[in-house]
């Protein structure tokens, strides 16, 4: 089973593709190369939720697409839910 | 390839290749909409559009009322029309421009006799009109010949991880055998303008797209009291997962396909000018863009969704695909095509972008969406401002 897939190769989240527990091992599928990945989450994720696949620091910039999607507002660590607590977007702010 | 089929679909006086067979009573004004209406229930067979506007608009919003009038009634999915007005002029000025497609069109307006006066001579018409269409035969036609509209809705992840990059195959393999197609949801680009700017045939395009998006910008930034956090992305789209504007706009995009570029930018309603991919400067909401697009001569409309929006438009069939295994299932009825296998790489998109074609085709040769089949006739109108 695939738990959790990204866009491209520069990604730093990646989305459920299931429902997720916290604490799950979860495989991964890098969409642009087709390259297996690993996980583990922090806390549960709901399926199309993303999570984060590395730290993160206040004014970061989180990237999906290879691209910006927003900038995070609170540290966030490796596993842990990433969304509207803590990402922000920076066009109509 | 699949879209090499063909499709069995009405040939209109003016060419163009229609799916459907309406004969639509086309109100000119909001005070006109309870005699289109009794002609509709006076009439079997026939379709009263009801809409709330038509009074008093002026200038770029005017301009936009009647191309949204006159386009519908133009649509090649319509096969006649009857101009219900409260006065003579604006309602011929309607009748004029939906009868250059060649196409039975006929207005009556109220003042000076009144509803029930007006409704039995528009139903004497109705009735003939329905009569006459009802005997028009389907002929075979390309697929190529079909112009497809592309917008999502009530988004989530998985439209951008699947259902619009389904869409986006079907866009590269319809305009790449010389098919029309069109996207639009101009603020809802937002974060992915450099994408579709890259995508542009060509210099020209690309400078109008851009001032197109930058005065829709504007507007935003005009009007906004906060970062529409509660508006874009919409409730649905953050409880699918959907976070900032930008993520969403990343997944729209990908409607738009791999290989195609675009040929050219689209005021709200106007109709391409040949064949390929267009932008059309839209709203993002559903129902007003659809509206927009069957307006402009579209014939069926894709529509990618998350967690489940039910849009559906009178005369343009929508076409509803998902990824999200939740939807599918909770609201299977709404859903035409399943493309949810891809996240779990049980489906290739070129598979799934061939499902889809096959969808399009059912959907020509007249089978009813979900939408048609549960009712949704959302007929819309974009309006620009306040009236004078």
């Amino acid at each position: 089973m695939i738990h959790f897939l990204v866009h491209d190769s520069a990604d730093t989240v990646g989305v459920a593709v299931v429902d997720l527990a916290a604490g799950t091992e979860c495989a991964g599928r890098d969409l642009a190369t087709n390259a297996p990945l690993k996980a583990k989450t922090a806390e549960a994720i709901p399926l199309g939720h993303k999570f984060a696949l590395r730290d993160f620091a206040e004014g970061d910039t989180a990237i999906k697409y290879g691209c910006e999607i927003g900038r995070v507002v609170k540290p966030i660590r490796a596993g842990e839910h990433v969304h509207v607590h803590n990402l922000k977007t920076k066009r109509w702010a | 390839m699949a879209n090499e089929r063909k499709v069995l679909a009405y040939r209109r006086e003016n060419g163009r290749v229609g799916i459907r067979n309406h004969v639509i009573i086309l109100p000119v004004d909001d005070i006109s909409n309870a005699a289109c209406e009794a002609v509709g229930n006076n009439i079997k067979g026939t379709l009263a559009l009801p809409h709330a506007y038509g009074r008093l608009q002026f200038g770029e919003d005017l301009e936009l009322f009647f191309r949204t009038m006159i386009g519908t009634g133009s649509n090649p999915n319509v096969a006649a029309a009857i101009v219900i007005g409260i006065e003579p002029g604006w309602t011929k000025r309607i009748v004029d421009g939906i009868a250059k497609t060649g196409k039975p069109v006929a207005g009556f307006s109220i003042e000076g006799q009144g509803d029930i006066a007006t409704v039995a001579q528009a139903s004497v018409k109705a009735k003939e009109f329905v009569q006459w269409a009802s005997e028009l035969q389907r002929t075979e036609c390309d697929f190529s010949e079909l112009y497809i509209s592309v917008k999502c809705g009530e988004s989530d992840t998985t439209t951008g991880l699947a259902s619009c990059p389904t869409v986006g195959n079907v866009i590269d393999k319809h305009c790449a055998r010389g098919g029309t197609a069109s996207f639009g949801e101009t603020t809802e680009l937002t974060g992915a303008e450099h994408i579709v700017a890259a995508k542009a045939a060509n210099e020209e395009v690309r400078k109008q797209f851009m001032a197109i998006f930058d005065d829709y910008q504007k507007l935003v930034f005009a009007q906004k009291v906060d970062d529409l956090a509660d508006s874009q992305p919409t409730k649905g789209n953050i409880a699918g997962g959907l976070t900032t504007i930008e993520e969403k706009a990343l997944g729209n995009v990908e409607k738009l396909g791999k290989k195609t570029k675009f040929v050219g930018c689209l005021q709200p309603a106007e109709a391409p000018g040949g064949d390929g991919l267009w932008f059309m400067d839209t709203s993002s909401a559903a129902a007003e863009a659809v509206t927009l697009w069957a307006a402009s001569g579209a014939v069926v409309h894709l529509f990618p969704t998350g967690q489940g929006n039910i849009v559906g438009n009178p005369i343009e069939p929508v076409i509803k695909l998902s990824a999200n295994p939740k939807t599918v299932t909770a609201m299977k009825e709404h859903i035409d095509v399943d493309v949810s296998p891809i996240l779990q790489g049980e489906m290739t998109l070129d598979q799934a972008g061939d499902a889809l074609i096959d969808m399009i085709v059912r959907t020509a040769n007249g089978r009813l969406t979900a939408a048609e089949a549960l009712g949704h006739r959302e007929f819309v109108m974009t309006k620009l401002y306040r009236s004078a």
